[in-house]
């Protein structure tokens, strides 16, 4: 992805490879190329490319994957101390933001 | 944008753009109106769709629905518009609005169910951050199909028989991606904008005598120019640049690009030329230009919650300690100066 690679070794997503079916939902949803398959079933081939969107574990009919997910954004972070909330890039009516 | 009527109350929408279209585009790309530039949900008719037509799903943010009826020229087909507040399909994915009950719900709400005969809508991929296609299936019945991220591959997706090649279901963040939202973040500082300049044109009348009008305009007008170009830096050119500056940490490139522009600045003579502002100057450049590239990281495509968390964690206290230590140096070198 041409330099555009984020921290090594912060992602928190895991895969449970006793549940997985091989569908191939997470290779279809995911933005990064993170998953392939290997035996059937799904494998982790790019962790540090993950951006915990969460779609994966979303779409995942077994219950296979978990992900802390939420916004990677500085803004969003700052607004959840400020605001004593989890991260959220929810700004309200009266901000501009994504 | 509105043709006609179908038979009972679904508008058909044309697939060109207006020139207002296009104007109303770049107005929003600068953040002007950015909030409510929305498009009434529902379902929408694009050419003459029947009961084997294809159901494409999107969200209510004008910039969004423009994009994709666009590509839909010369199809018949129906598009369902959710209800996002006017929020873009990855960020509504995210924020839970553009989610699986909202897609249930607008399918039920538009009767969809009876204009057509299959049982499948299109979404977005990047909207499988908000909707869950078992849960879709398990509750409606409807099969959930992900199509291209991009808009404009919906064209060969189409073609292809709903067949996404790899490259379709990447996100990229190419140059000309990350240019399209430079506006956006330098319309982010809002009032600081002017506020901070203000501020510091005023104070640059301070001196060891008093307080001198003269003074406030030579060395104000240049501080408040130096301001920005360090604003620049860190929110327009750090991520124009974003592959090619060193270090996986935005803070870290901001800081890098920051340190670069100080001492380019200084050999204009720019940061003045006592070595106590200079030294200010530095430390105040370095926090700006790094806190502006670390809130990037919200608008690139590739960033993880953990990882940003990981990097504000040091990121942020040195940031907040470089711009009090400049700016209490600034105002002592007031005094210390000529």
């Amino acid at each position: 992805m041409n330099g555009l690679v984020y921290l090594k070794n912060v992602v928190t997503l895991e895969l449970d490879a006793e549940k997985c079916t091989g569908c191939r939902m997470c290779l279809i949803v995911c933005p990064h190329e993170v998953f392939g398959i290997a035996d059937r079933k799904a494998v982790i081939l790019q962790r540090d490319l993950c951006m915990e969107c969460g779609a994966c574990e979303k779409n995942c009919p077994e219950g296979a994957i978990s992900v802390r997910s939420g916004v990677g954004c500085a803004a969003g972070i700052i607004n959840g101390i400020l605001r004593g909330t989890e991260p959220s890039c929810d700004c309200g009516s009266s901000g501009t933001c994504c | 944008m509105v043709q006609g009527k179908m038979n009972v109350e679904i508008p058909v929408v044309s697939t060109g753009w207006t020139a207002s279209d296009l104007w109303n585009t770049i107005k929003v790309r600068w953040s002007v109106r950015r909030m409510n530039y929305t498009v009434a949900p529902g379902l929408y008719a694009v050419g003459a769709p029947g009961t084997e037509s294809h159901v494409f799903v999107t969200a209510n943010f004008k910039l969004t629905f423009d994009l994709v009826r666009r590509e839909l020229a010369g199809m018949n087909a129906w598009l369902l518009v959710l209800d996002t507040r006017g929020i873009n399909v990855w960020c509504a994915a995210g924020k839970g609005t553009f989610s699986t009950d909202e897609l249930i719900l607008r399918i039920e709400k538009t009767g969809l169910s009876g204009r057509i005969s299959h049982r499948k809508v299109i979404v977005p991929q990047l909207g499988a951050v908000g909707i869950s296609a078992h849960e879709v299936k398990a509750r409606c019945g409807y099969s959930v199909i992900y199509g291209p991220v991009r808009a404009t591959d919906i064209p060969a997706y189409v073609a292809s028989g709903l067949k996404a090649s790899p490259e379709m279901r990447k996100v990229n963040f190419s140059m000309w991606d990350r240019m399209k939202l430079i506006p956006v973040e330098l319309a982010n500082g809002k009032h600081y904008l002017w506020l901070v300049p203000a501020l510091f044109l005023i104070l640059s009348g301070i001196n060891r005598h008093g307080y001198s009008v003269d003074l406030a305009y030579k060395n104000g007008l240049r501080s408040v120019l130096v301001l920005y170009i360090a604003y620049l830096v860190g929110c327009g050119l750090t991520p124009a640049l974003l592959p090619w500056v060193p270090f996986r940490r935005f803070a870290l490139k901001g800081l890098l690009t920051g340190m670069i522009t100080s001492l380019i600045l200084m050999y204009f003579g720019l940061l003045g030329n006592n070595v106590t502002e200079i030294v200010s100057w530095f430390l105040m450049i370095g926090a700006v230009s790094s806190f502006t590239a670390m809130n990037f990281t919200g608008t690139s495509t590739f960033t993880s919650l953990s990882g940003v968390q990981k990097e504000m964690k040091t990121a942020l206290p040195a940031q907040i300690t470089m711009a009090g230590l400049g700016v209490i140096l600034w105002i002592i070198s007031k005094f210390i100066g000529s």
